[in-house]
């Protein structure tokens, strides 16, 4: 057996780890919850990991919208009157109404987490499938707001709003890098709401088999903070894109 | 010892193996994978170096030489030093330097392997269906607007194989913040995983901005949303701005976990404390951030404003600092050490060497008026090819040859070992150097014929990638007959310090520890004084 147990390291158990963050109970309370995979010494390890982890996810989803973000502010740093002028061709009636919407969703969501923290089993499922229908609703808006872009509409008689050659000709051409970006990122957005409704389904399906509780409800919390980024990353593209016009330039 | 169970025998099967969720079995599907796109990029250097044997173009058509380059250029580095060291060597040891049994999110660890899978499969598909000449770098507006190759399937590849990338620096913050054993501090740790941690910030904070990068490519080529279209006002030099963005700080990504492991290494070939461990250890984080602040000298030609430059120009200049802090670092921790010359003491002063080169090169490249004469030309060719080739690929195959027998349980041919290190590093230099003369001279890159007066200089060339292709071939020959002829490793062949050498035997079991350690003293470089003899 020479896997090095006589080197100079005295590995004994009296060691005192005064820096240690969450190492002691393993052998000692020997509390095996039936969720602890067996690479975490407790549960509170376990909890610990999964929510640094959905930060770090979140960091770099923080990165991957900025791009979006660079590309904008370029832009509209160059056309400051074509983007004026593009924001007015949103509905901003439509994007108040789908804020409102994300913001309710994020209160249920955070309720759903509140309720798996206490143990209410009911309070999850109404307040899970709340979410879900609130994202659900986003995304119809959405829909119809995207389906108005493809015809011609006021300020845009002789075509649509979707860059490329059917784009209205009578519109100045950066108008087009304004579309653009309002349909990568509103797109990648909704593209993000739509695994976020997948996401809470499953949580939903384990909320109801009375899968969480105090002692475990890691899973909902992590889904929870993805959910409030999704949300937040819309608190940015809503002034960004549909408030822009009317602050500016009166609106409709 | 071989009658014990170890993480390559249980259990058996393919399934075992494609379903695993140990992140030693991982680092060894990515160990297969990446050799084989290495050998796949090494063709399409072949081709380069077969058709610039002559000064005239007769070897392939000019389109087939933009693609060989351009294929050699991303398969390379998406597909083999991007995720070499951190899927590989990081993977398997950064758990066992931590003291723990696996990484944080051991499916995720999986799933970052088989997003490489899929990204990899649809670079190989790019290749089949037409290629690809848009040069690594698939700069816009020929990507988006001209190019007639499959730039939208080569896009999406890079694209989820950089997931795969984020998912290994996620994983690796992930457990070293939170899975490090009892006592296990953060200056406990062996500087492997403070350069690999390192990595991981680049990883997670550059790979999303690549990503939305390429988004906007194929947006723009797949559904006309014109981001980077002049035509409509759209700025093609924004473009670069993001792809710099990322694709500067992922030269760190391949270098800084090269760099842990010369810091393993050469504490382990001197049998001494490694030397100023803070300063190796923040250094990593020094380079992991200036790198981030240096994109813009990929712009000094590019209409970027002079101003710009310059500030560029001077960051750039400081990444130096850090990077030498390193190299003193090492020369003085094997200063009067106990050196013995094993293959890994050739393979990281090798590494050592052409490091320098590579590194000292990049002073000439940060300054701008050089730059200017500089740009485009086989100098920078030469200068990263010593820092990605000579640099990461020597520590990457001096960590294969020094982890070999840990992660496979047997030794390989000492002798070998070394020929092929002295035959990578001649046949490396007889590549390269001749290709800053080639530069220096005005020689541009990316073109399929030359002035016959270059002749010489790229025959040279050309020779010495046929020596380096002979030194790579040699390892993987005698690595894998190691596997079924060669002797049994002890747990400690090196009597090297550190949990992965004295904790567990070789190969590792499962869980990796007998039981979970609990840390009182560092555990890597508790060497003994020079000269004396102990074994502790």
């Amino acid at each position: 057996m020479a896997n090095g147990h006589e080197s100079t390291m005295p590995g004994g158990h009296a060691a005192t780890t005064h820096d240690a963050h969450t190492g002691q109970g393993h052998n000692v309370h020997g509390s095996h919850h039936p969720r602890l995979q067996h690479h975490f010494y407790n549960m509170d390890q376990q909890l610990e990991a999964s929510t640094l982890g959905m930060w770090v996810f979140l960091v770099t989803e923080i990165m991957f919208f900025g791009g979006l973000f660079m590309a904008y502010i370029v832009y509209r740093y160059w056309y400051p009157d074509a983007w004026v002028s593009a924001s007015n061709h949103l509905d901003v009636g439509l994007g108040a109404l789908n804020t409102g919407v994300l913001i309710f969703s994020s209160l249920t969501m955070a309720l759903a987490v509140r309720s798996a923290q206490v143990g209410s089993r009911m309070g999850q499922v109404v307040n899970l499938i709340l979410t879900i229908m609130f994202g659900a609703t986003f995304l119809v808006v959405k829909y119809f707001e995207y389906a108005a872009k493809f015809t011609t509409g006021k300020g845009h008689e002789d075509g649509t709003l979707i860059p490329g050659p059917t784009f209205s000709p009578s519109l100045p051409k950066a108008e087009q890098l304004f579309f653009a970006l309002y349909f990568i990122m509103t797109g990648i957005h909704a593209a993000h709401m739509v695994v976020g409704i997948g996401i809470m389904l499953v949580i939903l399906a384990m909320a109801w088999k009375g899968r969480f509780g105090p002692d475990y409800y890691g899973p909902v919390e992590v889904s929870g903070l993805y959910w409030h980024f999704v949300d937040i990353v819309w608190i940015f593209l809503f002034p960004l894109l549909y408030l822009l016009g009317a602050h500016f330039g009166g609106g409709h | 010892m071989s009658e014990r169970h170890s993480y390559l025998d249980a259990p058996h099967g393919l399934a075992s193996w494609l379903l695993t969720k140990d992140h030693k079995r991982i680092a060894m599907l990515y160990l297969i994978s990446i050799t084989i796109f290495f050998a796949i990029g090494g063709l399409f250097a072949l081709g380069i170096r077969l058709e610039l044997m002559t000064p005239a173009g007769d070897l392939v058509s000019p389109d087939t030489y933009n693609k060989l380059f351009t294929l050699h250029g991303v398969i390379m580095i998406f597909f083999f030093l991007i995720p070499s060291i951190p899927a590989t060597l990081g993977n398997f040891f950064i758990p066992i330097m931590c003291g723990t049994k696996d990484l944080a999110f051991p499916r995720i660890n999986l799933l970052s392997w088989y997003l490489y899978v899929i990204g990899g499969t649809m670079g190989i598909a790019a290749v089949a269906f037409g290629g690809l000449d848009t040069g690594w770098t698939f700069y816009t507006p020929y990507s988006t607007q001209s190019s007639t190759t499959s730039v939208t399937i080569a896009a999406m590849a890079a694209f989820i194989a950089g997931f795969s990338s984020i998912l290994t620096g996620f994983n690796f913050i992930v457990t070293i913040h939170r899975m490090r054993a009892p006592g296990l501090t953060w200056f406990r740790l062996p500087l492997f995983v403070w350069s690999h941690y390192a990595t991981s910030l680049v990883m997670i904070l550059g790979t999303p901005v690549i990503a939305i990068t390429l988004v906007l490519v194929m947006a723009e080529r797949t559904l006309g949303l014109p981001v980077f279209d002049p035509r409509v006002g759209g700025d093609p030099v924004l473009f670069q701005h993001l792809f710099w963005f990322y694709s500067h700080p992922a030269v760190y990504i391949m270098i800084l976990p090269g760099m842990g492991v010369v810091s393993e290494l050469v504490a382990a070939v001197s049998r001494k404390q490694i030397f100023g461990y803070a300063f190796v250890a923040f250094s990593s984080l020094a380079i992991a951030i200036l790198g981030f602040l240096v994109w813009g000298h990929h712009l000094f030609v590019s209409s970027q404003s002079i101003y710009a430059g310059l500030v560029f120009s001077i960051i750039s200049m400081l990444v130096a600092v850090p990077s030498a802090v390193k190299a003193f670092n090492w020369t003085a921790t094997m200063y009067k050490g106990a050196i013995t010359w094993e293959s890994p003491t050739y393979w990281v002063i090798g590494f050592m060497g052409l490091f320098l080169i590579g590194g000292l090169t990049g002073l000439f490249l940060a300054t701008m008026g050089l730059d200017i004469h500089l740009t485009d030309t086989y100098f920078v060719v030469a200068h990263f090819h010593y820092i990605m080739v000579g640099g990461a690929i020597m520590a990457f195959l001096g960590g294969v040859h020094f982890y070999w027998p840990k992660m496979t349980g047997k030794l390989y041919n000492e002798p070998l070992g070394k020929v092929s290190a002295v035959l990578v590093f001649v046949g490396f230099n007889m590549t390269f150097f001749p290709q800053f003369l080639l530069g220096y001279l005005g020689m541009p890159r990316r073109y399929h014929s030359y002035p016959p007066e270059f002749q010489v200089l790229n025959l040279a060339s050309t020779g010495g990638a046929t020596i380096l292709g002979l030194g790579y071939g040699l390892c993987v020959v005698y690595l894998l007959y190691s596997l079924k002829w060669g002797k049994v490793a002890p747990a400690n062949p090196w009597g090297a310090k550190g949990l992965e050498w004295e904790r567990t035997q070789s190969p590792p079991t499962t869980f990796n520890f007998e039981e979970d350690p609990i840390i009182v003293t560092e555990p890597a470089y508790n060497y003994r004084p020079a000269g004396t003899v102990h074994h502790g």
